[in-house]
């Protein structure tokens, strides 16, 4: 058993970078649009600065349906996108691009809900004041919801880190995948579980990364 | 300071349409503490936010230090509000921030420097007594001072004119009077106009020097306050006054009662007439005290006393008369 976890140590090293470069170029980009995409969601919506109402149901159906389709589904959709983007279709960059489509609609949804959050009374405060929207979107609405932010993003990278596992499919690796390949294809019990651990451990740190940050931002 | 001139809001909602301010017109003098007091729904809160533009008027002006505030770009619209401070009954801190950034925000919003905030801010919580408590998170702080950070705030940015909305709903009574003491300081110290709305006539009283009675959105009356507490002419305002003097006589006692009741008001110097031994004097009735106040409005006295008379019809009837001629109002409540 110590034995064979050992020979699989330089496997696990492996799969353990690919998960992390899927995840974190997901992430990354679930930060950098998906925070827009949610803060153009709540701020067109009926009732705030920028009321739009096309805008507004196009761009929530348009998330609501990336989000319905299955991810493994969505991965195979995306595929001539990936070829456009990576000029490949196999392998863990590949899949980082139907992640990151997934990863963006995911947390611009978390993000928007937790924008809702934000007191409006605090908003108009803001704009009693005489604040700009820009303004009120940085000095307030952002800085009001950061913890909210924080916690969507907790749940986004645990998601990822499940999604990834199905990366497989195009040959994307990951701890994930590994478990799959070797524990459940291959009846390695053992690899199964020592990967599977893995996993656990990795989310129980993620979250409790998550909650501490959360929590020290929110002062309520 | 404000001058509201044909002012009226509509609401469009799927079911109805609502005139939530009717034709509205009255000035608000620089220096006053003006009050707008209405039941809940009576369009005070939304004829408030009207001066910041907080609300649009569907129609009329509505002139701020001399300028028609709906005319404005929004560039100007924004330097107007910087100078129009505003707390509000849920105070409306930001939460993540602490007391010195919250009181800070509005000087950041217009532009001013780190220095030109460090040297101000802690001028504005000594003025509002939360010196000790700059670092301190709202979440910590009590309703009352929550209020005084928003004061704080609002005062940031050298406003001349302060509008509070519902500010001591959300507060206990002890708390509520240090907050409007508070703004009363404030008001004769910078001497920055208020326009204060609350649906208390309790607080209206205590601070307000003019007040104007909303009811449907519409302003029924207006007056000095001490006059509109002792002489009230719309029902709306009677009532109101009648709830805030809370001189009721509880359904029990009404039933045995004797005779006639009468309410008597007195006011200013007549108060402190003997106006009601006079009376028995010259009529020969009984007559039993059984509910009585004076107030002191402005420094001026106001008295309400509820009067049971009992005796011959006619010189019952003479007596109310008599009491009618030299106080204020008397009115028979109870036969």
């Amino acid at each position: 058993m110590i034995d064979q976890i050992l020979n699989l140590m330089p496997e696990l090293g492996k799969a353990f970078w690919e998960t992390f470069q899927m995840v974190g170029i997901s992430l990354s980009l679930a930060l950098l649009l998906g925070v827009p995409i949610g803060l153009l969601l709540f701020i067109t919506d009926k009732g705030l600065f920028w009321e739009n109402k096309i805008f507004n149901t196009a761009g929530g159906v348009l998330v609501n349906t990336i989000r319905s389709i299955p991810f493994v589904i969505l991965l195979v959709i995306l595929l001539p996108v990936t070829q456009m983007i990576v000029k490949t279709t196999i392998g863990p960059l590949a899949a980082s691009v139907s992640l990151s489509v997934a990863a963006v609609v995911f947390y611009a949804r978390l993000a928007e809900a937790s924008l809702r959050e934000v007191d409006k009374g605090v908003i108009e405060a803001a704009a009693a004041m005489g604040a700009s929207i820009p303004q009120i979107i940085t000095q307030v609405l952002l800085v009001e919801a950061l913890p909210g932010l924080i916690r969507g993003f907790t749940v986004t990278t645990i998601s990822l880190i499940g999604y990834s596992a199905m990366a497989g499919i195009v040959g994307g690796g990951g701890v994930g995948d590994l478990a799959i390949r070797f524990g459940y294809y291959r009846y390695q019990m053992d690899v199964m579980v020592v990967t599977v651990a893995v996993l656990i451990v990795l989310v129980q740190i993620v979250q409790s990364i998550g909650d501490y940050t959360a929590q020290r931002a929110d002062k309520a | 300071m404000i001058k509201f001139e044909n002012v009226s809001i509509t609401f469009n909602t799927k079911k109805a349409t609502v005139n939530a301010v009717r034709n509205v017109s009255f000035e608000v003098n620089k220096g006053d503490i003006f009050g707008i007091v209405g039941t809940s729904g009576a369009g005070k809160s939304t004829l408030l936010r009207t001066v910041n533009l907080l609300e649009k008027p569907c129609s009329g002006k509505v002139n701020v230090d001399g300028v028609d505030i709906t005319v404005l770009d929004k560039q100007s619209l924004r330097k107007a509000r910087q100078k129009i401070g505003m707390i509000f009954q849920h105070y409306n801190l930001i939460h993540t921030k602490a007391v010195y950034e919250n009181v800070s925000l509005p000087m950041k919003i217009s532009g001013k420097s780190t220095k030109e905030i460090s040297k101000r801010v802690p001028d504005l919580l000594e003025i509002v007594g939360l010196s000790d408590k700059a670092h301190i998170y709202p979440g910590q702080l009590s309703g009352g001072q929550k209020q005084r950070v928003g004061i704080a705030r609002a005062l940031a940015n050298e406003s001349q004119l302060l509008l509070c909305d519902e500010p001591t709903s959300a507060l206990d009574l002890e708390t509520t009077k240090s907050i409007l003491d508070l703004i009363h300081d404030i008001n004769k110290k910078y001497g920055i106009t208020v326009l204060l709305i609350s649906h208390e006539m309790d607080v209206i009283k205590s601070i307000c020097s003019r007040v104007a009675v909303m009811s449907e959105g519409e302003v029924v009356e207006l007056n000095d306050v001490y006059s509109l507490f002792s002489n009230p002419q719309h029902e709306i305002t009677k009532q109101l006054v009648r709830h805030s003097l809370n001189m009721k006589i509880p359904e029990g006692i009404l039933g045995d009662i004797e005779g006639k009741l009468v309410r008597v008001f007195y006011r200013g110097t007549s108060a402190l007439n003997p106006i009601l031994s006079n009376a028995i004097r010259k009529y020969p009735v009984d007559m039993n005290i059984l509910h009585g106040r004076i107030e002191y409005i402005n420094n001026q006295p106001m008295g309400v006393l509820l009067v049971n008379i009992n005796g011959e019809n006619n010189d019952v009837v003479n007596l109310i008369h008599y009491l009618k001629e030299n106080t204020a109002t008397a009115e028979v409540i109870h036969d």
